[in-house]
């Protein structure tokens, strides 16, 4: 049986609650729906009432709902209803495997759906169990959601999908247990009937046998009966030996549809009597729209209306390429608001006066810090800066919304369907229950789609004011530039060495602390170690961006690693690896990835490599980098090796793609990415100056898993975490420039063509 | 009236001369299945075929598109046959999101017309549409696999 790192409250009972005498209440997981019931378990700690809406929605004709999210129809079809989103991780497809496996289903008859937008399927039992019980919300919760931290504690829900939570939360804890419970009551149902002892069932395959006396029944013929059982409420999990779905690389659900065009993204939704709109927003940050002739935009062929709003202008047509023409024909005026003179260079001024005046937040701190630095000989200094940066999800913001008769329905891509919904009633003024919410799948999420709904709020706006149904389609460059951006941030490290060369204090001291918080942390065996920050505030809007926090202060850290080994006259490797003393999972991947790559062998003329590791959402990975300078002087990443230990792998064909399309976000980044500021507003308007990384851009990239068997950790974010220092240090093995700022131009750190000498980026290592 | 043919059939289309093919296709013939990316010819998320050409519709105007034979993502396949491009995708398990994966799969059947057993280097040149999933590796192996079917 596997254990679990974190106190998990759910698995206690409650006092004064009984099994089998469960009121209405409360139901606690494995309880029993008792008078007028035959629905059987719920899952967590979900009040009666929830379980039996949970029903109600979820439940089909001829098929009995057995847990909040499995149903297993009389044809023997095993439906697992999957609370979360899909945005091309796979979870649609993971989730169910967690479930069948500990059902013991025969793969071939499970389904998936997505749990429709009602809090019934958020996972509303968990975060209550986080709250209640004595430990406190997994700071990686909070990963993509600052809006979601805080929602848990005030409504008990979550639905969320982002900070790597589906798999390690839902799933884990979740499915297993749901299908281990689903199983037990079938087995159940099965001794009852056939009237022998439940240990000498056996259940494989969707199907009940009982050897003694060759009697044999399908999961469906006993569904309905099962449902009437109880099941202990410690129920054993399977061991990884015995495991014959998870840890193969099933193929996902989602995929058929997505190589015919048949997938509905949001951006495809045809509903009759439909109108297209696009909507141009106020360039500036905090600007709005002054004054707008409609006139040439309403004389020009298909368009409807033009909308006024406060923030902008949507135009409102018979398709979207009319909308966008008129859109463009007209002349807004704005006011910038308060923020027009604001430029990336004023920004940065700020950070960095912020960190001159010292009045910084201490985010941790181990021994003494500041007395180890000022006795060391050596102290080595260095700061870093990152700019901010879009997301750009292939799929543009866009929301179709209608108002009818004081009723809101609303189709779209969403992280977050639960909290969608809730805000989308907020927006339109209207009680939940008026809000039918529609989610589709999603062309791309990284954190955009998450707790930043600003594209459900602005098609609602523009739906208040037409007659039927309105897709609110942004351009591309809308998308650019009214994101909710990776934040740009200024770090300043400091260590100190003692004469073996050994690191005995690190001081990283940072502007803007975001998410998750443990991003900051270091897994080195610094006997001083300690975080600062401050902030500095300005008006650029803030969101998760693949991987959060560790984007940057991955790139800091591990950078700063090298410029310490290069001071001690260590090797990179050698070097991490002599600083994790009580960290073996952590020493065991970065080994592998070393051997991997072949560390310090010999590399062909005009090649280098280089090496760091992260831990992220609960996994570890190693990278390392090799590295040459193209003839235009950019940086040629030929391949990357990944060594990763994310606990145990659910599906290794989609953890290896999102460990490996993880790092092609970061390389984006790295090589390419840079959101600049000037007049307030965003300069870069679409892929022609905002450029990602291509087919001949991608390296080769090899990856490794090792399977600690420690909890699971997530798979989407991992991997864009550690990349870029990665790719950096080999620069600086290639080219002697060390790489302090993001992103790398022309094999030379972009500052040094940006900013004057001696702002400390700047500083050959 | 324009007329050309989709997917083999003939459509009649009442728009201006300057629309891009991509929104006669997605909002006026209902074939949602192009995407819609940056609208300036740069991801190529809106690849089709015209007579057999990748071409990105996004930047294609429709008059250009008389008489011509355009496919589309969804007349790839011949009846519940897939294409073996569409096959070796669904092999190598190549789409994560998937909202690029029509361009990027029209774009390697016009890769794999003109060139049945392409080279990693024309590959690199062929393949220039973006996946911001950077699901690159997975559509590389799947274009050698279908290069081999």
């Amino acid at each position: 049986m596997r254990k679990f790192a974190l106190p998990f409250t759910l698995l206690r009972k409650p006092k004064g609650i009984v099994m089998g005498k469960i009121t209405r209440r409360l139901m606690i997981f494995g309880g029993v729906a008792a008078a007028g019931g035959g629905l059987a378990i719920g899952y967590g700690l979900l009040p009666y009432e929830t379980i039996d809406r949970a029903r109600k929605i979820g439940g089909k004709d001829g098929e009995t709902m057995l847990a909040a999210w499995v149903r297993i129809g009389t044809d023997n079809s095993v439906t697992v209803i999957v609370p979360h989103s899909e945005m091309g991780q796979g979870v649609h497809t993971s989730l169910p495997m967690m479930l069948a496996e500990e059902l013991d289903a025969d793969w071939s008859l499970v389904r998936m759906e997505q749990a429709p937008p009602d809090m019934a399927f958020a996972n509303s039992g968990l975060a209550r169990g986080y709250l209640r019980g004595d430990a406190s919300i997994p700071s990686w919760l909070s990963g993509t959601a600052d809006f979601g931290f805080r929602k848990i504690a005030e409504s008990m829900n979550l639905q969320l999908t982002g900070g790597s939570t589906s798999v390690r939360f839902t799933g884990v804890d979740g499915m297993r247990r749901t299908g281990a419970a689903a199983r037990a009551m079938l087995v159940k149902a099965a001794a009852m009937k056939w009237g022998v002892g439940e240990d000498t069932i056996d259940a494989k395959l969707s199907r009940l046998t009982h050897k003694a006396s060759g009697r044999s029944a399908t999961y469906g013929e006993l569904a309905s009966a099962a449902a009437g059982m109880s099941v202990p409420a410690d129920l054993p999990l399977k061991s990884k030996k015995d495991y014959t779905i998870v840890g193969t690389p099933i193929r996902r659900f989602d995929i058929p549809s997505k190589v015919n065009g048949s997938t509905k993204y949001g951006i495809d939704v045809r509903v009759p009597n439909m109108s297209f709109a696009t909507i141009a927003s106020s360039p500036s940050f905090g600007g709005s729209l002054k004054s707008l002739d409609e006139k040439p935009a309403l004389a020009m062929r298909g368009v409807k209306k033009v909308v006024k709003l406060p923030f902008g202008f949507a135009v409102v047509a018979d398709n979207t390429w009319r909308a966008k023409e008129a859109m463009m024909a007209l002349k807004p005026v704005w006011d910038d608001g308060p923020n027009g003179a604001l430029t990336s260079a004023s920004i940065y001024a700020a950070m960095d006066a912020a960190l001159d005046k010292g009045e910084l937040s201490e985010d941790h701190a181990v021994g003494d810090v500041d007395g180890a630095l000022k006795q060391a000989k050596t102290v080595v200094e260095a700061s870093y800066r990152v700019p901010y940066l879009a997301h750009a999800t292939m799929e543009v913001m866009n929301c179709t919304a209608h108002f009818d008769a004081g009723k809101l329905t609303i189709w779209g891509g969403f992280q977050d369907g639960l909290s969608a919904r809730v805000k989308a009633a907020a927006a339109a003024g209207l009680p939940v229950e008026a809000v039918t919410l529609h989610h589709t799948t999603m062309g791309g999420g990284f954190g955009r789609r998450g707790n930043t709904t600003d594209y459900l709020n602005k098609a609602i706006a523009v739906a208040k004011e037409v007659d039927g149904p309105v897709q609110v389609v942004w351009t591309r460059e809308e998308d650019i530039t009214q994101d909710f951006y990776r934040h740009a941030s200024v770090a300043r490290m400091k260590a100190a060495l003692d004469d073996k060369g050994r690191v005995v204090a690190w001081l990283h001291t940072f502007t803007d602390k975001f998410d998750p918080p443990e991003a900051i942390t270091v897994n080195y065996d610094f006997p001083n170690r300690a975080a600062r920050y401050a902030p500095s505030i300005n008006p650029i809007p803030w969101g998760p961006w693949r991987s959060v926090d560790h984007t940057q202060h991955g790139f800091f850290i591990e950078t700063f690693m090298d410029e310490l080994a290069k001071a001690a006259g260590k090797d990179p490797f050698e070097f991490r690896r002599s600083h994790l003393t009580g960290a073996p999972r952590h020493k065991a991947v970065l080994e592998l990835a070393a051997s991997m790559a072949g560390w310090g062998s010999a590399l062909p003329e005009g090649r280098a490599r280089g090496i760091s590791m992260r831990e992220a959402f609960g996994t570890i990975v190693a990278q390392v980098a090799e590295v040459s300078l193209a003839a235009d002087g950019r940086a040629r990443v030929h391949k990357v090796w990944s060594a990763v230990d994310p606990g145990e792998v659910i599906n290794p064909a989609t953890f290896k793609a999102q460990i490996q399309g993880g790092a092609i976000y970061g390389l984006t980044a790295a090589l390419y990415g840079n959101i600049t500021i000037d007049k307030g507003r965003v300069v870069q308007q679409n892929f022609n100056d905002y450029d990602m990384v291509r087919m001949a851009d991608a390296p080769e990239h090899e990856v490794q898993v090792i399977e600690s068997g420690a909890r699971t950790g997530g798979a989407g974010e991992p991997g864009t975490a550690p990349i870029a220092a990665a790719v950096g240090n080999a620069l600086f093995a290639l080219t002697g420039q060390r790489q302090r700022v993001l992103p790398f131009v022309a094999g030379k750190s972009s500052v040094t063509q940006t900013e004057p000498a001696g702002t400390g980026y700047a500083q050959a290592g | 009236m324009i007329t050309m043919q989709v997917n083999g059939a003939a459509h009649e289309v009442d728009a201006e001369d300057g629309m891009p093919l991509l929104w006669v296709l997605r909002d006026v013939l209902n074939f949602t299945g192009t995407k819609f990316g940056c609208g300036v010819g740069a991801c190529g998320a809106c690849t089709v075929l015209i007579d057999g050409v990748a071409t990105r519709s996004c930047s294609f105007p429709v008059a250009l598109a008389a008489g011509k034979d355009i496919k589309t993502i969804e007349g790839l396949a011949q009846g519940d046959t897939l294409h073996k491009v569409q096959q070796a995708w669904i092999d190598a398990q190549a789409p994560q999101c998937g909202y690029c994966q029509s361009g990027q799969i029209m774009a390697a059947v016009a890769l794999l017309q003109e060139k049945p057993q392409p080279t990693d280097e024309e590959i690199d040149a062929a393949m220039t549409n973006i996946c911001r999933c950077g699901a690159y590796a997975q559509i590389r192996a799947a274009i050698h696999a279908a290069a081999k079917a």
